[in-house]
């Protein structure tokens, strides 16, 4: 479904990515697990369009995407859930969502869209009329998701969709994003959380200073006696 | 003495209702897009030469011309953030300022050569009519001049409110991260934006054109006129720069009736000073 070939990314002279290959298969929960400042969501931005790599490509879905603009590449079904949620904070609830069915693909459909959104939030539904600013960041990240949805997306990145949320508003995001899997999505998860999302994932590479030094199976990483040291202090 | 100081009230909110429209688009482009126009004042002026074009060489009334003129505004906007400004959104802001002033210059020293420095004025054939309201004697002209720019100020907030592209707009300035990540194409927003302001512009210039002569100096003259109303305002505020207009067109009839017509500026400016340092955000504006 993605597959990332020798991306180099810089910010002015500090390099953030150095030659990171992977791959995403379809329907597939792929994690990238690293500590800060490993790159992680330099990756995202880069294969979303909001940075352009100075080397190497990026091909979603058969079409070369690399360096192209986030709203092409939105257009094509790549969506994103991003760090701190970016919601619009002084627009209403459903004024959110109805942006997110804003790219071409998803415009036609967007009443039923909605109504998806609806049902499997009804936390929104009860405050569309909500300023998105003032509801808590777990309701926030459920915005943030919704909204992605109405974008009718085939694989979705999620950047952090647990940092700073309550332990319940945490099982309930990872719920969440289990059953899109299970409903066929294909997803990317960044996650500061690495036992969990290497618990949940098929796929998995490790990220340390901008390179890939280990790819696998979630469960093979989660046995790995460096993964272990690591990331998991055990 | 009462009578005549209400009617030069009435005149002052009158006009302040047009400058308000002018200060609109400056606050709309500054609110989204984050650019400064210091060339407000000389597309202004563009647009009363516009108006004055029309009515001199095709008869057509200002009002009628109107929609053209915003139409024509329009598109230069949205070339002139397209093809110019866009490359600067992200450079810091000296560099902005230096390339609309260059803009501005531009289009003052255009103007001189193709209309000379003289004063051109527009008298249309109701230009001295007037209604009385119980006491009050109202110009024809500033009524509708005022009239029609309400109602324009009001279509600008229905569709910043309504439509979706407003709502996109708006969700540029609230969250632009935001706006990328689920696929805005910004760049086009920011050219509509910049669109949307100069066509406020060109309402306005075409409503000025039947108060105000127009001369090459008007350009610089409204582009500070614009700075003030957006700062007494609230920049970024879309009721600051209605309330701005209103209060900067009374203060000028008021300065013309108390002391002299000359000293309106000062007066301008005094407010401006007073709000710098009593309520810097401006009157409606919000503290960051």
């Amino acid at each position: 479904m993605l597959d990332v070939r020798d991306l180099d990314l810089f910010y002015g002279d500090a390099q953030a990515l150095a030659g990171v290959s992977f791959g995403v298969p379809l329907g597939s929960i792929t994690a990238i697990v690293g500590a800060n400042g490993a790159g992680k969501t330099s990756l995202i931005r880069a294969i979303a369009g909001m940075e352009t790599p100075r080397a190497g490509t990026v091909r979603f879905d058969g079409h070369d995407i690399t360096g192209r603009e986030s709203f092409e590449i939105c257009d094509l079904g790549l969506g994103q859930v991003a760090e701190g949620r970016q919601v619009f904070p002084t627009m209403s609830v459903e004024d959110n969502l109805e942006l997110g069915a804003m790219v071409p693909r998803a415009r036609k459909d967007a009443a039923a869209s909605l109504e998806r959104v609806w049902q499997m939030f009804p936390r929104l539904l009860e405050r569309r009329r909500q300023m998105a600013g003032t509801l808590s960041g777990g309701e926030q990240q459920m915005l943030a998701i919704g909204r992605c949805l109405m974008g009718q997306p085939r694989m979705i990145m999620f950047d952090e969709p647990s940092l700073g949320l309550s332990p319940a508003m945490v099982h309930e995001v990872f719920a969440i994003i289990r059953r899109l899997h299970e409903e066929g999505m294909t997803i990317v998860l960044v996650e500061q959380n690495v036992a969990v999302s290497l618990h949940m994932a098929d796929h998995a590479c490790v990220l340390e200073n901008g390179h890939v030094v280990m790819e696998g199976r979630g469960s093979d990483l989660l046995g790995d006696d460096r993964v272990r040291a690591a990331y998991l202090g055990l | 003495m009462t009578i005549d100081l209400a009617n030069q009230i009435v005149t002052g909110l009158l006009t302040g209702l047009v400058y308000s429209l002018m200060a609109l688009g400056l606050s709309v482009i500054f609110g989204v897009v984050r650019v400064v126009n210091f060339a407000h004042g000389e597309m202004t002026a563009l647009a009363m030469y516009a108006a004055w074009a029309l009515f001199t060489w095709a008869e057509l009334d200002p009002l009628l011309g109107l929609p053209l003129i915003a139409l024509l505004l329009f598109v230069l906007g949205y070339v002139m953030q397209r093809g110019l400004i866009d490359a600067f959104v992200a450079k810091p802001e000296h560099m902005q300022f230096i390339l609309l002033v260059a803009v501005a210059i531009i289009m003052v020293n255009g103007s001189l050569l193709v209309f000379g420095p003289d004063a051109h004025g527009i008298q249309v054939p109701y230009g001295f009519d007037t209604y009385e309201v119980g006491p009050l004697l109202v110009d024809k002209v500033r009524l509708l001049a005022a009239t029609a720019a309400l109602c324009i100020s009001g279509l600008l907030m229905l569709f910043f409110r309504r439509t979706m592209t407003g709502k996109a707009i708006r969700a540029c300035a609230d969250n632009l991260v935001g706006a990328r990540v689920i696929g805005l194409n910004v760049k086009r927003l920011y050219a509509v934006t910049f669109g949307i302001g100069a066509a406020c512009v060109g309402a306005a210039g075409a409503l000025l054109s039947m108060l105000i002569d127009v001369m090459p100096s008007s350009g610089p003259e409204l582009t500070m006129l614009a700075f003030i109303i957006v700062i007494v305002g609230g920049l970024g505020s879309m009721g600051g720069a209605l309330l701005g207009g209103i209060l900067i067109g009374v203060s000028e009839v008021l300065a013309g009736y108390f002391l002299m017509p000359s000293m309106k500026g000062m007066f301008s400016f005094a407010i401006l000073i007073l709000i710098l340092i009593l309520r810097p955000q401006g009157l409606m504006g919000a503290r960051k």
